[in-house]
């Protein structure tokens, strides 16, 4: 039981290891010769005007919020689609009428526009 | 004998009972087992993406009618290998202003939110890493993870660019995240487990005869989740300069490079355990040796398919992408997933030949009003005709007038 | 102390400092990051708890689409990395103390609870059980109605959250 999950972590802590170790051993072979005018932002050459971490557009926001509804869907869809085999149609249909109600949603953001990228 | 039927089980079981034999308790058996089966998966997995730049390199030159790399070794073969000893020797520069944390945690973040689907990746019937009973929604959760190592990456680097490529990125990859989801849903359903072990046992039928256009949205979603051409739009060159990782350099830059490579395969062994039957073949059973043979060519089969799509198709502008994933294969996935669902429960206790032309049947159905559907859109939406318009001739009266001459 | 035990109190304790950190750190985005760090402490408590379905589903809404939302809603604010802005309010010496007597009282109260003193042998049954989980779920005697009213719930999130971003945007679309 709690054996795959062990495997799991320490799977997790090589797969980080293996690359964070690449980059140390570069570190040590790479030279080292910073200057102001290297460590500068990439810019088209010229210096960057105003704060970097600039404001972006509400339709991200949108996206994701979408995307989140989604998301929470499909995870309860899951434990459907593994007792699917043992269920009765019944069951099925409820799924079906599920989905629709969402599909709805969908179709109402779509009718408003929301999944216009512009 | 039993080494060629079986190696796997074969070298753990000798090194176990070396380990035993040492005197050790069973936990640190195990651990040390867990500890040195993972150390190796994960590292072979590394060294094999300096192979899989070489082949890449090499296909997608020889599409462009270009030898490709064709001077280190025979056939270029060592040509990753040299370039793997020179970025370990390149400067890593560090811009001024980045978020330390951040800007160093996202080259390994991606790495190992690739690496660590590996864990549970079935090679043959007896050699996976673990059966995990909730392995689907752990392939997918990992791609979170990816997504997180992007975000830390645009944020890090204190740059406008990779700020905008990092969330453009993040946009395509949770709006892409829907369907995929949805399709994963598919052999989960048919299986009756999430474990992918479990999956590919199921799999008498290949799940790809079952639901065609299922599998084909899932490959689609997969190209859009690793960022190959035609979903490419993260490392824009020409609008973007390079994406996210704009400001890397050296092994950190290596690192994303690295990444990327390794979910093109990644991708292509899920697709070839949800869809593909996995290690399943004559005599894989029996001989679990055969499973990783059958694996290979599978998987080789769906990589050198994103290869050569890569080649060929070039590149959607943003709002292509986003509509056809929330226009088309969200809305087409949901179908399918509930005309799928209703129809297979109803020849449930058929033979296999059955269930495999009924379902087909229906995705060609589909197929056929979705064709129709857009053959429709398509009209509404035809654009004028690509002719030339009369433009303004530089003469004296018409500039004046600023009126064109016909 | 078992080895789960030790990583027990070392994944306890990140969790806590950087939930502490969520709320006292300047900077949003950090603040954010921050967040991300809590949820996968969280998604690992489940995991030792033997939850497979719910630490994934820690990581996969909690971390993959509701930390991206906020950290997109920051993204959204002005000033994100703003040290001018005090994160603490003036009473908080006045809070703190009443914070922590109500932390207090809780665990006054739990410890004389005696089921929540004894823990419960779990070893027999292995982890859930999904399978039963994903019956229940469409079961007409079980959760189908909560299960349908889910659907509902998403599809007026969706629908509030599209009306009141489209509406900003000035025009209907």
């Amino acid at each position: 039981m709690l054996n795959d999950w062990s495997y799991v972590a320490i799977f997790t802590v090589i797969s980080m290891f293996l690359p964070a170790a690449a980059i140390a051993i570069a570190s040590f072979l790479a030279p080292k010769k910073p200057n102001p005018i290297k460590n500068s932002i990439y810019e088209c050459g010229v210096e960057t005007v105003g704060a970097t971490w600039v404001q972006f557009k509400v339709q991200y926001y949108i996206y994701t919020l979408v995307f989140l509804l989604f998301d929470v869907e499909i995870i309860f869809l899951y434990p459907w689609a593994v007792a699917y085999n043992q269920l009765p149609l019944f069951a099925v249909v409820e799924v079906i009428i599920f989905i629709l109600i969402l599909l709805g949603g969908l179709l109402y953001a779509w009718r408003k526009g929301a999944l216009e990228w512009v | 004998m039993d080494f060629l039927r079986d190696p796997y089980t074969f070298v753990a079981n000798r090194f176990q009972e070396f380990l035993t034999g040492l005197g050790l308790a069973p936990e640190w058996v195990l651990f040390i087992s867990f500890l040195t089966g993972a150390f190796i998966l994960a590292t072979s997995a590394m060294l094999l993406v300096t192979m899989l730049i070489w082949i890449e390199r090499k296909i997608v030159a020889r599409v462009q009618d270009r030898f490709g790399p064709n001077r280190v070794g025979p056939w270029g073969i060592f040509q990753s290998f040299a370039d793997l000893i020179k970025i370990f020797t390149k400067e890593m520069i560090t811009p001024t202003g980045s978020d330390w944390l951040p800007y160093n945690l996202a080259p390994v973040l991606a790495v190992s939110a690739v690496l660590t689907v590996w864990a549970v990746l079935p090679f043959t019937v007896t050699f996976y890493g673990v059966n995990l009973s909730v392995g689907v929604l752990f392939v997918i959760a990992l791609g979170a993870v990816g997504e997180m190592g992007i975000i830390l990456a645009g944020w890090g680097s204190n740059n406008k660019y990779a700020l905008l490529a990092a969330f453009r990125a993040i946009a395509q990859l949770i709006s892409y995240g829907v369907p995929l989801a949805i399709t994963m849903l598919i052999p989960v359903m048919f299986s009756g487990s999430m474990a992918l072990n479990d999956i590919v046992l199921a799999q008498d039928v290949w799940y790809i005869f079952l639901a065609p256009l299922v599998a084909l949205i899932f490959f689609v979603t997969n190209l859009a989740e690793i960022g190959r051409a035609p979903f490419d739009l993260v490392e824009a060159e020409s609008e973007l300069v390079s994406g996210f990782n704009v400001e890397y350099s050296g092994l950190k830059f290596g690192m994303f490079y690295v990444a990327e490579f390794l979910h093109a395969l990644t991708v292509s062994l899920i697709f070839a355990t949800l869809f593909l039957g996995g290690w399943r073949g004559p005599g894989a059973v029996e001989y679990p040796v055969l499973g990783i043979v059958y694996y290979t060519l599978k998987t080789s089969l769906v990589y050198f398919l994103i290869i050569l799509l890569r080649a060929s198709l070039p590149r959607f502008r943003i709002d292509q992408m986003m509509a056809i994933n929330w226009k088309l294969l969200i809305p087409l996935s949901l179908s399918l997933l509930m005309l799928t669902a209703l129809v297979y429960r109803l020849v449930f206790t058929q033979p296999h030949i059955v269930r495999v032309l009924v379902l087909l049947a229906v995705n060609g159905i589909v197929f056929g009003v979705l064709n129709l559907i857009l053959a429709r859109v398509e009209k509404r939406n035809s654009r004028r005709p690509l002719v030339a318009e009369p433009r303004p001739v530089a003469r004296a009266e018409s500039i004046s007038s600023n009126t064109p001459v016909e | 102390m078992t080895p789960l035990q030790i990583v027990f109190l070392l994944v306890a304790a990140i969790t806590l400092f950087s939930a502490v950190m969520v709320v006292s750190i300047r900077g949003m985005m950090h603040a954010a990051l921050f967040l991300v760090l809590t949820l996968m402490g969280v998604a690992f408590m489940f995991a030792t708890l033997g939850s497979r379905f719910f630490a994934i589903i820690q990581i996969l809404v909690y971390i993959g689409s509701i930390a991206i939302l906020i950290i997109f809603a920051v993204m959204l604010t002005r000033n994100i990395m703003d040290a001018e802005v005090a994160s603490l309010n003036r009473g908080w010496w006045f809070f703190a103390p009443l914070a922590l007597l109500i932390f207090a009282s809780i665990v006054l109260v739990l410890s004389s609870w005696s089921a929540f003193a004894t823990l419960r042998d779990l070893s027999s049954t292995s982890g859930e059980n999904i399978l039963e989980f994903g019956k229940a779920l469409t079961d007409p005697n079980g959760f189908v109605i909560p299960f349908e009213v889910a659907s509902v719930l998403l599809v007026a999130a969706m629908v509030g959250a599209v009306y009141i971003a489209m509406e900003r945007r000035g025009g209907r679309g």
